[in-house]
């Protein structure tokens, strides 16, 4: 290809390149929380950093191509030159001294933005105040859609959440069967949930809005339409929401969510006003089903050096997948007698002083 | 997929075929029967070809039979092209789908189609086409390089490679009889367990991967027995061709790391089959013992498949560059630290599931501490094009794409290497522009730049020059417009293997990226015309002289193509660029004194043993326990078997080797050469 036609490629590419990026919006690198904005920081500051070593490469790689092609004779040829201490020193040094820059960004900011640490402040300006509370919201990542309790109010909802914007906000995450990824882009980045486990993650919000949130990890036939809205709102409007929420008649008891997290695709938003005590930690420790044994006792009976003989009882128990299988017709689990534990009777969760966010106190 | 039958099936029935029933075959969904259609013309007429040409006896015994290791390496190439065809049109499906679902278009490919084509382009990508190619090219060039006949164990090459064949053979058949997994190419449980991938297609992805690592695992004791026991006297360690050297570490690699996928997979399909429970949510299991499993053997496969590739970049650039290669100690011990450190970085493929700050910024300074040795390759190659008189004849431009692509690719991966920058871009289309820039830029440059550099050496003719700067052009161009609306779609919050959008904003990215996926797909096509083209015009290619390159390394110092033994008299290497050496040396080639070269014999084994695997697997999976054990119990007996058959060897006469030699002397004195 002639140097002409290869300049004409180039300028169309820059031109489509350029033309796409004009109607785009770069949500991890202009995020409205300060997480992600962290976040995005990082990937502007590192990409810089490298950039220092890339480009001279590119440039050298270039000019020594087209300086010595075999038809330029003015140019040195030294066919047996092989080793120079001095180059190898500064090949071998220079992307060092990147990568010590860059590997003390990294231990730093991976500290400081860890999702399990708390956070200490609400951007780059502000610390967070002495006396807010932060909202605290348990997420269960069901097949497929998203469910998200707020203990502090005894609500909760289906693909839809809220926050008030500048407070922190504490999330819990678990799964109900397989893997997925909790990801709101403008909030923070994605955490895992898993079944059985306990992931958390430390954000704020810090512009009202209306924000997309999905799973990112594929996790089968639904995975994706799994998208919620993520609203910022501000102080007051959040109160309202949760007087919102809170007069909403659907309950979420243990019936209601072992049929929830029945597969299904596209659910709309959904309210519930009355969520029943310990359903987290339920679903956490996959007993919401009152037949079977949460993983909590059973890590205990095993501390314990387990039952013995008597464990082969206790199988029926311990058997979760196969009731959420993804080809089954039978609708209706199979009962087993549970002499281990009881389970007390369903009651709903009674907040105590849930917090407020309205008025201008947290304003800046 | 296996829809629930409207009426139960007879105990007979389930016995005698397990799970598979005429429901097991998609003959509802026109995409497959299209295909199968085309396959099956395509395959009949290939068929009939060869029937005409009275080719059977002779693909026989000179190919399939053959445990010529140049036979088997040229084989391994063949799958490999294959295998491409079969995961580009994985890719453009996906690029179609995705450029056309939004809104209200849901797009031609229903999820369970979609989800089945993204597992397949992985697995078949990485397994199916980088292995076979990076093997076939290890087997061809190493022994070659080193002054050996063959590889250590001749028959046990060929058994690796049709154990590799039958694992993909298992993977085509999944898209006619049955289903492919749902689950992506990891297949990460819980979701690829028995109960929320009820079907068969993670037990064809089991079972076909693992019948092809047995090959591979294989193939990798083989080359390193290889490489430490037949180099020709004279080459030490410091003195072999870096292509060897990282052979020799991807070998290394492959032996630490295959193990491990066996034991991970192996661990899954009891889950599934006989029902422990080691990554269920029941009793226990933990689902992220696989994860961390499988990256353990993830992680260093990565490196297997760039490690040689960097090596047939060293050959090319010194060659065109008509220099010694900058800095050989430095680049070997690049190479090694690689190896080493590959194996210290698998959990920054899962910064995001919450291992804690220490641990995160641990992998993630190691991940970043890998690509010094990496630079330090890069300015290695810098400066062998530093005084050199460069040609920029075919491998050369592939290698000039290689340069500006792969540094990209590297950056952006230190870029992911970040834990707190991998929360954002982690699973996003950002990861997946990433890989592909590496994966393209390095491995797939590097395959093109060692095919055409070798080519002469193997079949005798240079290839086509057009065609394969059109081929180059449209693979450089089209990665550009497949991958670059990819970064940016990553960075606007985009993530991967979604099979519908709502937001209409995307879709001109995915519009971009489907043309570069066709630009690629023309790519393709133009090598496999520059293939025809070459062959056509084979005779004004010829290469008589065996060394068209002016090349450097002992594979360049027999004929083109090669004698069955590779070399009459074994060289002795003084240097490290051996041939070039000899050259200068004023080497003349021997004219007598031809002894009788020692040589194995073909064997129908291997073919027979991979086959019967096929079964074994094909009843695994559909359970067919009775077939199971029968095949089973055949493949051990026939293992037995021919342990007996003591017809192994036989010596190609002093004549014969004359002769062939005084040949290929003649036609280099026409050429003067």
């Amino acid at each position: 290809m002639s140097a002409r036609s290869l300049r004409l490629v180039t300028t169309l590419c820059l031109t489509a390149l350029s033309a796409l990026l004009s109607g785009c919006n770069l949500v991890t690198l202009d995020a409205a929380g300060d997480i992600a904005r962290q976040q995005g920081d990082l990937i502007v500051v590192s990409t810089v950093l490298m950039l220092l070593i890339v480009v001279p490469v590119m440039a050298l790689t270039g000019w020594f191509a087209w300086h010595y092609r075999a038809s330029n004779r003015r140019a040195t040829y030294a066919p047996e030159w092989n080793h120079s201490t001095q180059l190898e020193l500064v090949i071998w040094s220079a992307p060092l001294l990147i990568i010590i820059a860059l590997g003390a960004v990294t231990w730093i900011s991976t500290h400081t933005l860890d999702p399990f640490r708390k956070l200490d402040r609400l951007d780059a300006t502000r610390a967070v105040p002495a006396d807010v509370k932060p909202l605290k919201v348990q997420v269960v990542a069901l097949d497929w859609k998203w469910l998200f309790i707020y203990p502090d109010y005894g609500i909760a909802t289906i693909n839809e959440l809220a926050a008030p914007v500048d407070v922190p906000i504490e999330f819990q995450l678990t799964s109900s069967t397989v893997m997925n990824t909790f990801y709101v882009p403008t909030l923070a980045g994605m955490i895992y949930t898993m079944p059985a486990m306990d992931t958390r993650l430390h954000a704020v919000i810090n512009q009202a809005g209306d924000y997309e949130g999905m799973s990112a990890h594929y996790s089968g036939a639904g995975f994706s339409h799994m998208r919620f809205r993520f609203k910022g709102l501000d102080g007051a409007a959040f109160d309202q929401w949760v007087a919102q929420v809170r007069a909403a008649p659907a309950e979420l008891s243990r019936d209601e969510y072992l049929r929830l997290e029945r597969p299904s695709e596209k659910e709309p938003a959904r309210h519930y006003g009355k969520v029943v005590a310990g359903l987290y930690d339920a679903a956490l420790n996959l007993c919401v089903d009152p037949t079977k044994m949460c993983m909590r006792d059973m890590m205990a009976i095993d501390a314990r050096g387990g039952l013995g003989l008597a464990n082969v009882y206790n199988v029926a128990q311990l058997r979760y997948d196969a009731d959420r299988r993804r080809d089954r017709t039978a609708a209706t689990p199979d009962r087993y007698v549970t002499a281990l534990c009881t389970v007390a009777p369903d009651a709903y969760m009674s907040p105590v002083d849930p917090p407020h966010y309205g008025g201008a106190r947290l304003a800046p | 997929m296996t829809p629930a039958s409207a009426e139960p099936r007879s105990e007979l029935a389930t016995l005698l075929f397990g799970r598979l029933s005429l429901d097991s075959i998609p003959y509802h969904e026109p995409i497959i029967v299209m295909t199968f259609l085309v396959a099956a013309l395509a395959g009949t007429a290939v068929l009939a070809w060869i029937t005409r040409a009275r080719a059977w006896g002779w693909l026989w015994r000179d190919w399939i039979c053959s445990i010529d290791h140049k036979k088997i390496g040229v084989m391994y190439m063949i799958l490999g092209f294959v295998m491409l065809l079969r995961g580009f049109a994985d890719a453009i499906m996906m690029r179609a789908q995705q450029a056309m679902a939004f809104g209200d278009a849901a797009g031609y490919l229903p999820p369970h189609h979609y989800d089945q084509i993204f597992t397949a382009h992985g697995v078949i990508m990485i397994f199916f086409v980088a292995m076979p190619f990076v093997t076939g090219l290890m087997n061809y060039i190493v022994p070659l390089q080193i002054g050996a006949r063959d590889v250590a164990f001749p028959f046990l090459n060929n058994f690796s490679f049709w154990m590799t064949t039958a694992g993909a053979l298992l993977v085509m058949l999944s898209l006619f009889v049955g289903e492919f997994a749902t689950t992506g190419w990891l297949a990460f449980p819980p979701l690829s367990g028995a109960d929320y991938s009820p079907g068969v297609g993670v037990d064809y992805y089991i079972w076909a991967l693992q019948i092809a690592g047995v090959g591979t695992l294989l193939s990798g004791v083989n080359l390193i027995v290889t490489i430490v026991k037949m180099r020709a006297p004279g080459m030490t360690l410091m003195k072999m061709p870096v292509f060897t050297w990282t052979a020799l570490c991807t070998n290394v690699l492959i032996v630490a790391a295959f193990p491990v996928l066996t034991a991970v997979l192996l661990l899954l399909g009891l889950d599934r089959t006989v029902g422990t429970n080691f990554f269920t949510n029941d009793f226990g299991g933990n689902p992220m013992m696989y994860v961390n499993m499988i990256w353990i053997w993830g992680h260093p496969e990565v490196y297997i498949l760039i490690l040689p590739l960097f090596g047939v970049f060293s050959e090319v650039v010194s060659t065109f560059a008509g220099k010694r290669l900058f800095g050989y100690t430095s680049m070997v011990y690049a190479t090694v630290v690689i190896t080493i450190l590959s194996y210290l970085v698998w959990l920054h493929h899962f910064f995001t599931m919450g291992s804690g700050a220490s641990v995160n910024s641990f992998f993630g300074i190691t991940t970043m501490i890998i690509s010094i040795p990496t630079g330090a390759k890069l300015f290695n190659w810098l400066f062998t094009m530093y005084r050199g008189r460069i040609r920029f004849e075919l491998p050369m431009l592939w290698m000039m794409g290689f340069m500006f692509t792969f540094v990209v690719g590297g950056m952006t991966g230190v870029l992911l290497a970040v834990p707190p920058a991998d929360f954002v871009l982690h699973n996003s289309l950002f990861l997946i522009a990433h890989f592909h820039n590496v994966i393209i830029g390095g491995v797939v440059f590097g395959v093109f730049a060692a095919v055409s550099y070798w080519y002469p050496k193997v079949f005798g003719y240079r290839l086509n020059v057009f065609w394969g700067k059109v081929s180059f052009w449209c693979w450089q161009i089209g990665f550009l417009f497949a991958f670059m609306p990819l970064y940016v779609l990553g960075l606007m919050g985009v993530t991967r293997r979604v099979s519908h959008f709502e937001d209409m904003s995307l879709q001109p990215f995915f519009v971009v990226a489907a043309f570069g996926a066709v630009l690629i797909g023309v790519g393709i096509l133009a090598s496999l015309i520059q293939f025809y083209v070459s062959y056509q015009r084979r005779e004004q290619l010829r290469d008589v002289t065996g060394d068209p390159w002016d090349g450097r390394t002992l594979e360049w110092a027999t004929s083109s193509p090669p004698p069955e033994y590779n070399f009459a008299f074994t060289p002795r290497v003084h240097d490290i660029d051996a041939w070039w050496d000899m050259k200068r040396g004023g080497y003349q080639r021997p004219t007598t004194g031809f002894l009788a070269i020692h040589m194995p014999k073909g064997t129908s084994a291997g073919i027979i043993l991979a086959g019967i695997s096929a079964v074994v697997g094909f009843a695994l999976i559909w359970h067919i326990w009775w077939l199971a054990v029968a095949s089973f119990a055949s493949l051990v007996g026939f293992a037995i078997f021919h342990t007996f058959n003591l017809n192994r060897d036989f010596h190609i006469p002093a004549d014969e080797v004359a002769h062939v030699e005084s040949a290929h002397t003649r036609a280099l004195a026409v050429n003067g050469a």
